[in-house]
C-alpha cells in the first residue's frame, strides 16, 4: 500500500478523487443556501434604501415598510434602465431614492442617494458594498462621513452639476453648499465619489429624470 | 481516556496556538473589537479545524507525500467556503463585518499546523478532537481579548451597554486605542506573558547569548 501511495496513478487518482469530493460539497452548499442568502442580501439593500430616506428604526418591519415605497423604472440615456426608488407624501413626491455606483480607488463602489424633490438638495447617502482600503477609503460607509451630506445641493443654479468632495476641510465660501470635507488618507476614494456622482447627475445618468421631478414639483406650487 | 482529555483540554492552556506557539495572530487582531463577530469567528475556525482534521486523517493512508500540502490545502479551504456560505446565509450581518476573515481561515497557521502535525499520523475521532482542542484554544484567547476591547473601548458587551459612556452622559470615557488593532497586539502580549508566569515552562530559552568579545579574541 505505502509503495503505490507515492506512485504517479495515485497521485492522479487522490488529486482528481480530492477534487471531486470538494468540488460537489462546495457547489452544493452555494446552491443549497443561495436562496437564503439572496432573501439577506434583498432585506440589507431595502434596509440601506430606508436608512437612506431616514424612514429605517431598529425592529420595524423592513419589508412592511419598503413597501409603502414606490418604485419606478428609468430609462438611462445609454439604453439602460435603472430602478429608483420614490416616497411620497399624499401624491406629491418627498424624495427620491437613485442608485449610484463608480471606481473608487479599488473597487467599484454602490450605494444610494436620497435627494428632495427638488432634485437637488441631498438628503442622505450610503454605500453598502465597496472594497475600498480598510480604515481609510472605507470611510464612505462610516456614519461621521456620511452625515455630512444632507443638506448639500447637486446642482447650481444653471443647472451644472457641482457636487464635489474636496481634500481636507470645506472652506468658508459661497461654494460651500456644493462641497463635503474629504476623508483623510483617502483622497482617490474621495475623488471616485465625487465623479460617480457626476456621472449619476449628468445627461448620461439620472439628469433628465432629476429635471422632470424638480419642475414637477416646481409646477405643484 | 486521558488521551482524549489530553487532546481536548491540552491546547487551551498548556499548549496554546495562540500564546505558546504565537500563531493566528493575524485574524485575532482583526476581529476582536467586539465580542459577536470574534465569537462565530471562534466558532467557524473551531468547526474548519474538526471537520479538515477528520477529513484529512480519514485519507491520511492514501495521501501521496508529495502533493499532501496541497490536498490538505483544497479539503481545508473547501471547509472554509462551506462555512463562509453558512454564516451568508444564517448570519447575514455579523459576517459582513467579519468580510474576508473568514475566507482566510484557509491561511490560518492553527488548521494547516493541526492537518499536518496531528491529522496525518492519527486517527479520525482523535484527529478531529483535536481540532477541535485547538479551535477551543484560539476562541478562549480571541475571546479573552474581545471582551476586554469591547468593554473598554466600548463599554458594551455583544453591544449591551456596561459601563454608561460619558459620549451618552454616563462617566466611562472609551479608551479609542482598545477598538484600533495594536490593543489586541498588547492584549495578547499581556496574556501570553501572564500564561507564561504561571507555566514557566512555555518560557522558550533564547536562541542566542549576546556576550562581550573581547580584542583578544577577535585577533
Amino acid at each position: 500500500m505505502s509503495d503505490s501511495r507515492d506512485s504517479i496513478a495515485n497521485t492522479f487518482l487522490v488529486a482528481i478523487g480530492v477534487s471531486l469530493v470538494c468540488s460537489v460539497l462546495v457547489s452544493a452548499a452555494a446552491v443549497l443556501l443561495q436562496p437564503l442568502q439572496e432573501q439577506n442580501e434583498r432585506l440589507y439593500r431595502q434596509q440601506i434604501v430606508l436608512e437612506v430616506a431616514g424612514l429605517y428604526e431598529p425592529g420595524i418591519d423592513i419589508e412592511e415598510r419598503f413597501a409603502a415605497i414606490d418604485s419606478e423604472r428609468v430609462e438611462l440615456a445609454g439604453g439602460d434602465a435603472a430602478e429608483v426608488f420614490v416616497v411620497r407624501d399624499g401624491g406629491a413626491v418627498e424624495q427620491v431614492i437613485l442608485p449610484v455606483s463608480g471606481p473608487g480607488l479599488w473597487s467599484t463602489m454602490y450605494g444610494y442617494l436620497s435627494l428632495e424633490a427638488d432634485g437637488s438638495t441631498v438628503r442622505g447617502l450610503r454605500f453598502y458594498e465597496h472594497a475600498e482600503t480598510p480604515g481609510l477609503g472605507d470611510q464612505v460607509e462610516k456614519a461621521d462621513w456620511l452625515a455630512k451630506w444632507p443638506g448639500k445641493q447637486l446642482f447650481d443654479a444653471n443647472g451644472d452639476v457641482r457636487i464635489e468632495v474636496v481634500r481636507g476641510q470645506v472652506a468658508d465660501s459661497d461654494n460651500a453648499i456644493y462641497q463635503v470635507d474629504g476623508m483623510s488618507g483617502a483622497t482617490l476614494t474621495g475623488r471616485g465619489v465625487t465623479a460617480l456622482l457626476h456621472h449619476w447627475a449628468g445627461p448620461l445618468g439620472f439628469g433628465p429624470y432629476l429635471q422632470n421631478i424638480s419642475s414637477e414639483a416646481a409646477g405643484d406650487e | 481516556m486521558s488521551d482524549v482529555r489530553k487532546v481536548l483540554i491540552d491546547p487551551i492552556v498548556d499548549n496554546n496556538p495562540v500564546t505558546l506557539q504565537v500563531l493566528g495572530i493575524c485574524s485575532a487582531l482583526a476581529v476582536t473589537t467586539s465580542l459577536l463577530p470574534a465569537l462565530l469567528m471562534c466558532i467557524a475556525l473551531t468547526s474548519v479545524a474538526a471537520t479538515s482534521g477528520a477529513a484529512i486523517s480519514s485519507i491520511r493512508h492514501r495521501i501521496p507525500n508529495n502533493i499532501r500540502i496541497i490536498v490538505q490545502m483544497t479539503i481545508i479551504a473547501s471547509f472554509v467556503i462551506v462555512v463562509d456560505q453558512m454564516l451568508k446565509a444564517y448570519a447575514f450581518e455579523t459576517s459582513k463585518q467579519l468580510s474576508v476573515f473568514v475566507g482566510l481561515i484557509i491561511t490560518n497557521c492553527i488548521i494547516l499546523g493541526r492537518a499536518e502535525a496531528f491529522a496525518m499520523k492519527n486517527g479520525v475521532g482523535m484527529s478531529f478532537l483535536d481540532g477541535l482542542g485547538n479551535g477551543l484554544g484560539y476562541s478562549a484567547v480571541l475571546i479573552t481579548v474581545a471582551t476586554s476591547r469591547e468593554l473598554f473601548g466600548s463599554g458594551s458587551l455583544f453591544g449591551y451597554e456596561v459601563l454608561p459612556l460619558t459620549s451618552n452622559g454616563g462617566w466611562y470615557e472609551a479608551n479609542g486605542l482598545m477598538l484600533l488593532p495594536p490593543s489586541a497586539f498588547f492584549l495578547i502580549g499581556l496574556l501570553i506573558w501572564a500564561v507564561r508566569s504561571v507555566r514557566p515552562k512555555q518560557v522558550e530559552h533564547p536562541e542566542y547569548q549576546i556576550h562581550e568579545v573581547h580584542r583578544t579574541e577577535v585577533l
